[in-house]
């Protein structure tokens, strides 16, 4: 018997919605309306009424749309299907009771601007959340507002600003310099840059830690406003002088932010409030696991110091007696940074992470995390250049530079990971090591799975050697392989009309 | 720890594989002095059923999310077809990350994709971004973009805008060179004041106007676009109830250049103000100052069709502080809930909810002004909200109707705005039944 | 190796200039295309616009990369190239002719003489590979 194939698998072959749009099918229905209708004019004049009757929009049935949606889902890799190695994003894990406690009705059906007597219980909960996340960062003032990890840098910044404009007043003019980093992720200067300052960056030294002497170097060219480092830094190396830094940012004048992004291989382990930092952004959608959701939507919490807490956004969560408070009366605040209180469905999510796990399980998670990176580096070192001796914390940065010599690239071996049954690693960053590969496998991998991910990095280093065009021309197993990007970006189509696939094509 | 398929004996183990012999030793790089000596002091790890109990008790705690409500204000109430919850909770979409990988992420990138179309088709502009965190940032992203476009530093925005998404602006440009100033209210028509529009000049970048604005007032964007555009600048328009898209004109074919809008209402439930999804569209001719990412089409070398994240040479990780905004992480899941919501409801759906809304306001509206001693304060055609002139201050009326008749009546404008101190915003959308709203009616009266 | 044409004088920016009397036109080399990969858009000066002397005139986008382009004399932008709007990719094919991005007119053609030849260049060139 023959099994006879059809040439394309419907799952294969998805349209665009608007290509499916039949005229006249409906996905939905409402009540009839119960109350006595007015004609539209006599309610909006019809100079301000639509008149283009809504074309092009779909018109498709609920099973279209269910089915649309179903067989786009089968082009993505995820979480739930395997290890997801994409350094500094933390793919780990995103539990199905976080979401299922994010969706009790007494908090999906909250409005904002209900009242505050009775809106306590939202209230408690954003107050335990602070007050778990001021204990694992060592750092007490804590606001929730920020929506995303760069939204977090950018209020984490312009507290330091705050604080120094107050303090030094018209002085403070001449202190405008972010140092930065030149691991660190573009979000950095571009935070910095909203906040007013001039961003400078900070070599880093041959073995992957912040050179000390071009740190001291530009401390004495003055004008520090101070310092936004990543630790464990972007490369998955725990800065070994990281009091040393902040000490002499402190000597200079200027105040220490941290970017939190690695902060999932430090919680339980070491606070950053002990190491010297006075202001640091988590990222929720990171370190405590709300999920990443194809690219949002996150929650950068800012944590501070006691000193800068005056200067976080207003409103703040604030306890009186045994009721919860809103409070705007904060004068030296840098005011709001989004309307309402933040992305409020991840602060539920990731206080049931922190219920979930307790003390023991976050230091459990945190050296599992650990571990597993240690693990790869372990058996992966003598086929992958490893750019730096020290051991890594929670990400393994590896490099192409023998691969190279076969002329097979970062990116070569990043798409052949997938035809392995992997997600590609984190790519060409940090910036500061050539054909970079930054792995970080998370505490979410077993030992099993983390075997078949040595195994396979081990086979693509054998493919190098014996048949390079196999990795260079991979994935050989996805619906489709590598996409023209240049043409993509001289001629972008950024909408569907009509017309767009001859424009398209003939671009 | 359930989550971690690692057991003790695994774990023991691989630390021997790579010459360990404790945990404690994985922290070695770490300098003594800066670690922790003792345990977090957070809770003991909960079981499953304790974690539900404990958030079951704080979501007890907000009766205000078990009560009728004529709450808006950037917030709604709305209709979402199961469907959406459902299908954004499929592993393939709420566990992936950022579409930086095409041959993996065709999914998210195709529905990026639509959600763009979706945004310039409601909006009627040219181009629309993968998202912004929400309204009041989208808002704020746009003021900076109309000053790279127009190299010009003062951006004139009417008080009618809603108040929030105002102190967010100022918070994003109280650094640069940009100067905020304010257009006041015409508190005949609760519309932005067209006498003082005499402070738009050739150093202005933007007018900035919401419709319908926050007290519900529609207000007239295609001639604020002349008056914009006969001075040089832009004209950008704020939507906060995106449900207003299917009915009202859309602020591109009035002239608007910049359209941001909060797109919440499209399926997205309340979630005490979050997260929520911000829409960001523009002119063809201004993609390259956009914030945000953008799916576009690609073809792979055999003539199939995929999608990329393109012209990203705008974006933080490749410009870094010259990038035309620091956005990384945005709103992802929610533009996919709001995807399927607006082509579940579709190009006829869209136009019913509208005109549900439009015709439950409309009747409120009626109602609410045949009581004796309340008026409807501002005279302008409405979409779903609409401002009521009370007897006596409005935020006690209010506090009296949610305790005597659990019934959330609306919004006091005092938090907002000076010296109306009995005047209150009512939403109704198409949830509202005409017995809640005749409940509104009966609260309200007795309070007369 | 790149193509390096005598004519032409260059700059360790990895511009070229062909001189003209008081007018050269300005491109990027052939080395620096092949490190930029595919080219996707050229930002270019308006005509009447001047620079001093290693002022950042314009921008050269790749898929994943931005670099400014640097005139290493100062000057008046005459013409900018504005095919290179619809076909940006022609940096890439030609670098030398129809790759050519300004002609400007230089306020001291002196400082033209102080660049390398394609001799210095290539050495150049040689010496940053090391």
């Amino acid at each position: 018997m023959s099994i006879k194939k059809v040439t394309q698998h419907p799952t294969q072959n998805e349209a665009l919605i608007f290509e499916r749009s039949q005229t006249g099918r409906v996905g939905y229905r409402l009540p009839e309306l119960d109350v006595e209708e007015t004609p539209i004019e006599e309610i909006v004049p019809s100079e301000f009424l639509r008149d283009d009757d809504l074309e092009g929009l779909p018109e498709v049935s609920e099973v279209d749309v269910v089915r649309h949606f179903t067989r786009m889902s089968t082009w993505n890799f995820s979480i739930d299907l395997g290890m997801y190695p994409l350094g500094s994003c933390t793919m780990k894990y995103n539990s199905r009771l976080n979401e299922k406690v994010a969706r009790i009705a007494g908090f999906l059906n909250h409005h904002p601007l209900a009242p505050e007597a009775e809106s306590q219980g939202a209230l408690k909960l954003m107050y335990t959340l602070q007050e778990d996340l001021a204990e694992i960062t060592g750092l007490p003032g804590v606001s929730l507002q920020p929506a995303a990890g760069a939204h977090g840098e950018m209020t984490g910044v312009m507290i330091i600003r705050a604080a120094l404009d107050k303090r030094d007043g018209e002085a403070s003019k001449e202190r405008r310099v972010m140092l930065v980093p030149d691991s660190a992720h573009g979000t950095n200067p571009a935070s910095a840059k909203l906040a007013g300052f001039t961003v400078k960056t900070i070599r880093s030294t041959k073995d992957g830690f912040t050179d000390m002497d071009h740190l001291r170097e530009l401390c004495d060219e003055g004008g520090i406003a101070g310092l936004m480092l990543t630790n464990p830094s972007t490369v998955g190396i725990f800065e070994k002088n990281i009091r040393e830094i902040c000490d002499a940012i402190h000597d200079a004048g200027g105040l220490v932010y941290m970017d939190g992004a690695n902060m999932n291989a430090l919680v339980g382990v070491a606070r950053p409030g002990d190491m010297g930092v006075d202001v640091i952004h988590l990222n929720l959608h990171k370190t405590f696991s709300t999920p990443h959701g194809g690219g949002g939507p996150g929650c950068g919490p800012c944590c501070c110091t006691a000193e800068l807490e005056p200067f976080l956004p207003v409103p703040r969560v604030v306890k009186e007696g045994e009721s919860y408070r809103l409070d705007s009366d904060q004068p030296n605040t840098i005011g709001r940074v989004k309307a309402f209180f933040g992305n409020f469905g991840m602060m539920v999510r990731a206080l049931a992470y922190i219920q979930t796990h307790g003390d023991s399980g976050l230091r459990e998670a945190t050296e599992t995390a650990v571990l597993n990176a240690r693990y790869i580096s372990h058996f992966l070192q003598e086929d992958y250049e490893k750019p730096f001796e020290a051991d890594p914390m929670h990400e393994v940065i590896l490099s192409h530079k023998k691969q190279a010599r076969k002329g097979v690239h970062t990116l070569d071996i990043g798409k052949r990971l997938i035809d392995y049954g992997f997600h590609p690693m984190t790519v060409y960053f940090p910036l500061i090591v050539d054909g970079a590969m930054l792995i970080e496998p998370t505490e979410s991998v077993g030992r099993q799975e983390l075997d078949t991910f040595v195994d396979a990095m081990k086979s693509i280093a054998k493919e190098t050697i014996e048949d390079p065009d196999l990795v260079i021309n991979a994935p050989h197993t996805t619906r489709i392989g590598r996409l023209d990007e240049a043409t993509a970006a001289r001629k972008p189509v950024l909408r569907w009309k009509p017309d767009m696939e001859t424009s398209a094509k003939s671009a | 720890m359930r989550y971690i398929p690692n057991s003790k004996e695994e774990m023991a183990e691989m630390l021997s594989d790579i010459g360990l012999s404790s945990p404690e030793d994985l922290f070695r790089s770490i300098p003594e002095d800066v670690r922790l000596k003792n345990e977090l002091n957070v809770t003991r790890p909960l079981a499953e059923n304790e974690v539900i109990a404990e958030m079951e008790a704080f979501a007890a705690n907000n009766p205000a999310a078990q009560k009728t409500s004529f709450l808006g204000g950037g917030v709604y109430s709305h209709f979402s077809p199961t469907i959406v919850d459902n299908l954004i909770q499929r592993s393939e979409f709420f566990t992936s990350y950022t579409p930086y990988q095409p041959e993996v992420t065709q999914g998210t990138l195709q529905y990026i994709f639509e959600f763009q179309t979706l945004v310039c088709q409601l909006t009627g502009m040219d181009v629309a971004n993968a998202s912004m965190y929400d309204g009041s940032t989208s808002m704020a992203e746009a003021f900076l973009m109309a000053q790279r476009v127009t190299r010009r530093d003062k951006v004139l925005v009417a008080r009618t805008v809603h108040p929030e998404y105002l102190q967010v602006a100022e918070t994003y440009t109280q650094h640069g060179d940009m100067e905020l100033d304010t257009v006041g209210i015409d508190e005949e028509s609760g519309r932005i004041n067209a006498d003082e529009l005499a402070k738009i000049d050739t150093e202005t970048a933007a007018l900035v106007v919401q419709s319908p604005n926050f007290f519900g007032c529609i207000e007239d964007v295609n001639r604020l676009a002349e008056i914009a555009h006969e001075a040089g600048a832009l004209l950008i328009v704020v939507v906060t109830e995106a449900i207003s898209f299917g009915m009202l004109k859309s602020p591109g074919s009035c002239g608007a250049d910049i359209v941001v809008a909060e797109g919440q209402s499209f399926g997205v439930p309340m979630s005490f103000g979050g997260p929520h999804v911000g829409l960001f569209a523009c002119r063809q001719k201004f993609v390259r100052q956009m914030p945000g990412r953008l799916s576009g089409v690609a073809y792979d070398k055999n003539g199939n069709r995929g999608f990329v994240l393109t012209l990203a040479t705008r974006e933080q990780h490749i410009r870094r502080d010259k990038a035309t905004s620091n956005i990384c992480t945005n709103q992802g899941l929610i533009a996919l809930a709001a995807t399927i919501y607006m082509e579940t409801m579709g190009r006829k759906g869209l136009k019913e909810v509208a005109s549900q809304n439009a015709q439950k306001a409309a009747y409120a509206r009626k109602q609410i002004s045949a009581i004796d001693g309340y008026s409807i304060t501002f005279d302008s055609p409405v979409f779903n909200e609409f401002v009521v002139t009370a007897p006596s201050n409005a935020a006690d009326l209010l506090e009296k109707i949610s305790d005597q008749d659990s019934i959330l009546g609306g919004i006091a404008l005092t938090q907002y705005y000076d010296g109306h101190e009995n005047d209150f915003l009512v939403c109704v959308t198409e949830t509202n039944t005409k017995s809640e709203i005749d409940r509104l009616v009966v609260a309200l009266k007795s309070n007369s | 190796m790149s193509n390096i044409p005598d004519n032409l004088k260059y700059s360790k920016d990895h511009e070229w200039l062909l001189v003209d009397g008081d007018t050269a036109t300005l491109g990027i080399t052939d080395y620096a295309q092949d490190s930029l990969g595919d080219v996707v858009y050229v930002e270019l000066p308006n005509e009447g616009e001047n620079f001093n002397a290693h002022d950042a005139f314009g921008s050269v986008e790749s898929v994943k990369a931005v670099s400014e382009i640097f005139t290493p004399v100062a000057g008046e932008i005459v013409s900018s190239n504005e095919d290179l709007n619809d076909t940006p990719e022609v940096v890439n094919d030609d670098p030398y002719g129809d790759g050519w991005m300004v002609k400007i007119k230089m306020d001291n053609s002196g400082e033209a003489d102080a660049l390398l030849s394609a001799e210095e260049y290539a050495e150049f060139l040689e010496s940053e590979e090391d």
